[in-house]
């Protein structure tokens, strides 16, 4: 082969292939080891302050700070768990009929509208920083459910209404994207058998559409389950389980957020914030594995 | 052909390591250039990690102490007091900012290996919503307050209207002083306040909710809170520094050893020194040399 066809072959196949195949595999590996390091951060709870796994999940004593004197400190994080799943649960009710019944209007009843001003609509919400939400939240909306539901406002009532609407974009986006993907052959039979355009879309689209939907459903699951600062900013941070949606309260993010750069590496306290941490991963790694099962069972179905 | 490709690999390497490598702190470089050193100071740098409280402070300083001595360079980082005291025990940076006394984090013997510095000191008033008509609180009925006893304005004088404790995380630098100062160590009631990450927030949160009540470096402290007296005495640097008003804390810059000639050593030096104590002042701290009062622990 000659010089001048290997500079060629250089320049025109193995360059870019070479630089993709890295930056791939260099995803791999950071991947991999943020895993292993949260992981060995995350276990000194366990292995380091032994710390009983069954006291660190279900107990509701948070006393990180308490010295030997007093009996040592003590992690039980039950109470963030409760919050956390209390706050996404209830973001995820109040979101979904909004974010699907949008998906389905701007698909199927008036895609020229979607395609219009739905869409950029979404994406502008997307591109929203959580910081701003959170801003907000504490301006408009603790106020709100302060004077019109009563309570203190920071609530996990205005935590979950703050985490609602961030995270509509991601079910409606899912959703919509699912919805437009039933063929035409679907719609047409049904219109031939005389079914109105409601029926078609209750009977044929929606359910055609259901794996698509609830993939994005448990993304927005673990969006609000993840996402901090919003609703750290909001929900009053209170380390207590809520007697009721107008308590505050504090959950996983909240705690970590707050108390990770004021703890000195090392202690027990800092220990059981990487715990948390794992904690975390471990969820979402269970978000994404029900994601993977729905989306293999609406291949089956297909 | 296939020579090119291991190449590009190291080159692309090259790339990513460099970048990835800028978002690091940096490490000390000493002696860079110590033949040419003149007497302005010592040449290299230094990175001063920790206390969101100082930090403003600190950039200050690094900014004008960088414009006196070029040759050394500062540079200031946050993290929180904890972040600051694990990375210069661990040699990680050349000083850490802490809002408390280092033993207070560290164990023994990660603090024996630390030289304080305490290079100024903030004051904390208690504050309450502007539309809370009580002027003054005694330590009891504030101890009171934060341990749940008192629930109502009314108790200690004011509104028949419900007491809204909003509280710093447990792990603040803030919290801990007010604590330890304002409530003699009292455990604050569990789950009953309010918490919010940073000042700032308090300080909103504070003139938004009705009958609240939070603490507040004197620096953050203007008219939309309202300054409650403690014991009959104003939070103000005139009784901060002649010893009236109890509830104060140092700023420290930790070093890892005396860490003499070393930039970061300079420029403690700098910030302690004469030329910046305006500076200090200006910005709401109180220089330690004003103080007619000390404290060791």
């Amino acid at each position: 082969m000659s010089k001048k066809s290997k500079i060629y072959n250089f320049k025109h196949e193995y360059l870019g292939r070479s630089v993709v195949t890295f930056f791939g595999l260099l995803l791999i590996l950071i991947t991999i080891i943020m895993v292993l390091f949260l992981a060995s951060k995350g276990m000194a709870t366990f292995l380091d302050n032994h710390v009983p796994l069954t006291q660190f999940l279900f107990s509701t004593d948070w006393h990180p700070e308490r010295g030997i004197a007093e009996g040592g400190p003590v992690v039980g994080v039950l109470i963030f768990i409760v919050g956390s799943v209390l706050i996404s649960g209830l973001a995820l009710l109040i979101s979904t009929p909004f974010s699907v019944a949008l998906a389905i209007f701007m698909t199927e009843i008036s895609p020229k509208l979607g395609k219009k001003i739905f869409q950029p609509v979404i994406e502008i919400f997307v591109g929203i920083p959580s910081v701003v939400y959170g801003w907000v939240g504490l301006t408009v909306l603790v106020p709100f459910v302060r004077n019109h539901f009563g309570g203190l406002g920071f609530s996990m009532l205005a935590g979950s209404l703050v985490l609602a609407v961030m995270i509509f974009p991601t079910i409606a986006t899912v959703s919509a994207d699912s919805l437009s993907i039933i063929t035409e052959d679907y719609k047409e039979a049904s219109y031939a058998l005389g079914a109105t355009r409601w029926h078609t879309i209750r009977k044929i689209i929606f359910p055609c559409a259901l794996p698509g939907i609830l993939t994005g459903v448990v993304l927005g699951l673990a969006r609000a389950f993840g996402e901090a600062l919003a609703v750290q900013m909001v929900i009053g941070n209170s380390i207590r389980i809520p007697g009721s949606i107008l308590d505050s309260t504090i959950n996983l993010t909240s705690i970590i957020t707050m108390d990770m750069g004021n703890t000195a590496m090392g202690t027990p306290w800092n220990n059981a914030l990487w715990s948390m941490a794992l904690l975390l991963l471990l969820i979402s790694f269970l978000f994404i594995l029900i994601i993977h099962r729905i989306g293999r069972k609406g291949n089956v179905s297909a | 052909m296939s020579k090119f490709k291991p190449l590009l690999f190291v080159l692309v390497l090259i790339l990513s390591v460099s970048a990835a490598l800028v978002g690091c702190s940096s490490q000390p470089q000493p002696n860079q250039d110590a033949n040419q050193q003149q007497p302005a100071g010592p040449s290299g740098s230094a990175t001063a990690v920790g206390s969101s409280a100082l930090q403003p402070l600190a950039e200050k300083a690094a900014e004008m102490y960088m414009a006196k001595n070029p040759k050394g360079k500062v540079q200031v980082q946050g993290g929180g007091s904890g972040t600051g005291l694990t990375q210069v025990a661990s040699g990680a940076c050349d000083i850490g900012n802490s809002d408390v006394f280092a033993a207070e984090k560290l164990t023994a013997d990660q603090a024996g290996t630390l030289v304080d510095h305490k290079v100024c000191v903030v004051g904390f008033a208690t504050v309450a919503n502007p539309k809370v008509k009580v002027d003054n609180l005694t330590g009891q009925q504030l101890i009171d307050i934060f341990t749940g006893k008192i629930t109502n304005w009314k108790d200690v004088g004011g509104d028949d209207q419900k007491i809204v404790i909003l509280n710093r995380p447990s792990s603040s630098g803030t919290r801990a002083t007010f604590k330890k100062y304002a409530l003699n160590g009292a455990e604050e009631a569990a789950g009953q306040a309010l918490t919010e990450e940073s000042s700032g927030t308090i300080k909103k949160a504070l003139a938004d909710t009705p009958g609240s009540i939070s603490y507040l470096a004197l620096s953050y402290v203007d008219s939309t809170v309202k300054s409650l007296k403690y014991n009959g005495i104003e939070a103000t640097t005139d009784n901060i520094t002649s010893g009236k008003y109890p509830i104060w804390s140092y700023e420290h810059m930790y070093t890892k050893g005396e860490a003499a000639g070393t930039v970061a050593k300079d420029f403690i030096d700098y910030m302690m020194g004469a030329e910046f104590k305006s500076i200090i002042t200006q910005m709401g701290y109180i220089p330690n040399s004003a103080m007619t009062v000390s404290r060791d622990k």
